[in-house]
């Protein structure tokens, strides 16, 4: 009796976590099935296609400028971790080890503005966008994403570069290092795990951002991968290219997923640092 | 607000000179130096834009008319409040964000309690979990929105072959149903967020008082509900403000599912669509900052929950 009654657990649990495996993963593995079927064979529920197909994916480089939106978005996204670590770096130096009047206030504001919605700032920024001539620009998407990034950035990095120890800095300040100094050359080589992890943080919400690449961007050419995804047409209004549109998510999606497996630990950590601290 | 009268002791911050000393100034005013490229960029992308849309709220500014913008003090918010279509889409945002939060809440919850025990495959199973959270919300979005297309969509094939329907169900089109189609993308895409920040707080309990509570002879279910739930409880409304936060201001996942049709819209996307499909930029303008209103009274509640997490660290 006691022993059906752990194996009977013992089952139970196995069954919650394949469950659990299947839910997760299944919409994507069937966004892979479905972007190796070609022609009829796309509107055929089935497991798995019965003659597996590149062409969805040699399809969506040539039928459409999908080239140039990864590239798009790869530029914007690292111009966007790029600019956010270097300001996140000095403001948060300031913020973690200087005591000044203000500084509780500043760290709030911070936090007040990784809250706003897009939406609320969007007209104001749209005009920011036109009157700096930067429509339909990759720059524009860059600035404005600053908007959610940065808060970010510089909260983990402020909770990252207040777990420093002092005496680093003191003997620094002996040896008659600047501020400069001892952020840059200092601090930031024992910086590194954090700026990778908010780097990486920074990089997916870039890669994923929608609403400002869909506003400030016109052309085709402009557009990054999320709105071109979304925007995608077939030679109909009312024909949706699945095939493509499918294969396009699976391009963008599999670099994300390999990043965010290798880099897990970190990943969790500053998401855990962002949120549940912040 | 000056560092004396914040709650938590710097110990790690600066070694502190004789204040007023010549390097204590020097300090600060580098401080204030490394601060102010952050603070230009969040003044130009945050605080103007932020202020445009204010004034914007109270004018006729519009995307087809050039002519500067003439002031006609609440009208905006006048006729967005006679508008069913607003009124529509605070009831859609509502309802999502509810639904959506409780059930991520809840399955984050039991996704959390299975990871924090120990088992063949838990580091696996923690990756899986990541996966969704990595798929940018439009790719969620079209993913679903294909298996739940009307006549192609393996949802519907699944429950056909089940018995459960008994003809193929237009998911995405039906205002009614696309609301279940947009929850279930969502709950998919952020359980995971839900799952990390549960499984964090899970896994600083402290062992001893399980081990107390086993002796006692206490069922799992009073142990979840007497024990687990009033310790975490602090961390996970933390989690579920933030989440709530999000759901309030969700735009892609309603543009990219419903096609924007006027009868499933979120409070973000009427903004949108006054402000650029109608370019009536001083409309949108008032909507948006509604919702923004809305939002910052969730932030004030968020901020205050968070300075006291943040009080009680060491830093």
């Amino acid at each position: 009796m006691r022993q059906a009654l752990f194996w009977l657990k013992k089952l139970g649990f196995g069954l919650l976590v394949t469950v659990i495996t299947l839910y997760t993963l299944f919409p994507f593995y069937w966004a892979v099935v479905s972007s190796l079927k070609q022609g009829s064979a796309l509107f055929v529920v089935e497991a798995w296609p019965r003659q597996p197909a590149w062409s969805n994916y040699t399809a969506v480089f040539t039928e459409q400028p999908f080239g140039r939106n990864l590239f798009n978005s790869v530029v914007v996204a690292t111009s966007v971790v790029l600019v956010s670590l270097f300001l996140a770096v000095t403001a948060s130096f300031a913020l973690a080890r200087i005591r000044f009047r203000g500084r509780s206030l500043l760290l709030l504001m911070i936090l007040a503005v990784s809250m706003f919605p897009q939406i609320a700032v969007l007209s104001g920024m749209y005009e920011l966008v036109r009157a700096l001539g930067l429509y339909n620009t990759l720059p524009a998407l860059t600035l404005s994403y600053m908007l959610f990034t940065l808060p970010f950035t510089v909260w983990v990095m402020t909770t990252f570069m207040r777990e420093l120890p002092k005496e680093l800095e003191e003997a620094a300040v002996v040896d008659g290092a600047t501020p400069w100094m001892i952020c840059f050359n200092v601090f930031l080589p024992l910086l590194k795990p954090a700026l990778v992890t908010t780097g990486l943080l920074a990089f997916i919400a870039a890669w994923n951002e929608f609403l400002f690449a869909l506003t400030f961007t016109l052309s085709q050419e402009a557009r990054t991968v999320p709105v071109a995804i979304a925007l995608m047409s077939g030679a109909s209004q009312y024909e949706l290219p699945w095939g493509l549109i499918m294969a396009a998510s699976v391009v963008v999606t599999v670099p994300l997923i390999a990043m965010v497996l290798i880099f897990q630990r970190s990943i969790v950590s500053g998401l855990t640092a962002g949120a549940v601290k912040g | 607000m000056t560092g004396s009268a914040s709650p938590a002791p710097d110990s790690s911050a600066a070694p502190p000179p004789a204040p007023g000393s010549q390097l204590a100034r020097e300090r600060v005013r580098a401080a204030w130096l490394f601060l102010l490229p952050t603070l230009v960029v969040l003044a130009a992308v945050a605080g103007w834009p932020l202020f445009r849309t204010f004034w914007f709220a109270f004018t006729n500014a519009s995307l087809a008319d050039p002519a500067p913008p003439e002031f006609v003090g609440l009208e905006n918010f006048v006729t967005v409040w006679g508008d069913s279509d607003w009124w529509r889409s605070v009831r859609n945002t509502f309802l999502f964000t509810g639904v959506s939060v409780t059930l991520e809440t809840v399955l984050g919850m039991i996704i959390a309690l299975t990871l924090n025990t120990r088992f063949r495959g838990r580091a696996i199973l923690r990756a899986a979990v990541l996966v969704p959270w990595a798929i940018p919300t439009v790719v969620s979005a079209k993913m679903w929105g294909w298996m739940f297309n009307d006549v192609y969509g393996v949802i519907n094939e699944m429950l056909l072959s089940a018995g459960f329907i008994s003809g193929p169900i237009a998911w995405t089109v039906d205002p009614q149903l696309s609301m279940v189609a947009i929850i279930a993308v969502d709950v998919w895409k952020t359980t995971p967020f839900m799952t990390l920040l549960l499984l964090a707080a899970l896994q600083i309990l402290p062992e001893e008082l399980y081990e107390a509570a086993k002796l006692d002879g206490a069922n799992p279910v009073m142990v979840f509900f007497r024990i687990t739930l009033p310790l975490i409880r602090g961390p996970m409304m933390v989690a579920i403000i933030f989440r709530v936060l999000d759901a309030l201001r969700v735009f892609d996942l309603f543009y990219v599912l419903t096609s924007n049709s006027s009868e499933s819209m979120s409070m973000a996307v009427y903004a949108r669509q006054q402000m650029f499909e109608f370019q009536d930029l001083g409309l949108g303008a008032a909507a948006a900052s509604l919702l923004f209103g809305l939002i910052a009274l969730f932030t004030i509640l968020y901020m205050a929950l968070a300075r006291d997490s943040v009080a009680q660290e060491p830093a």
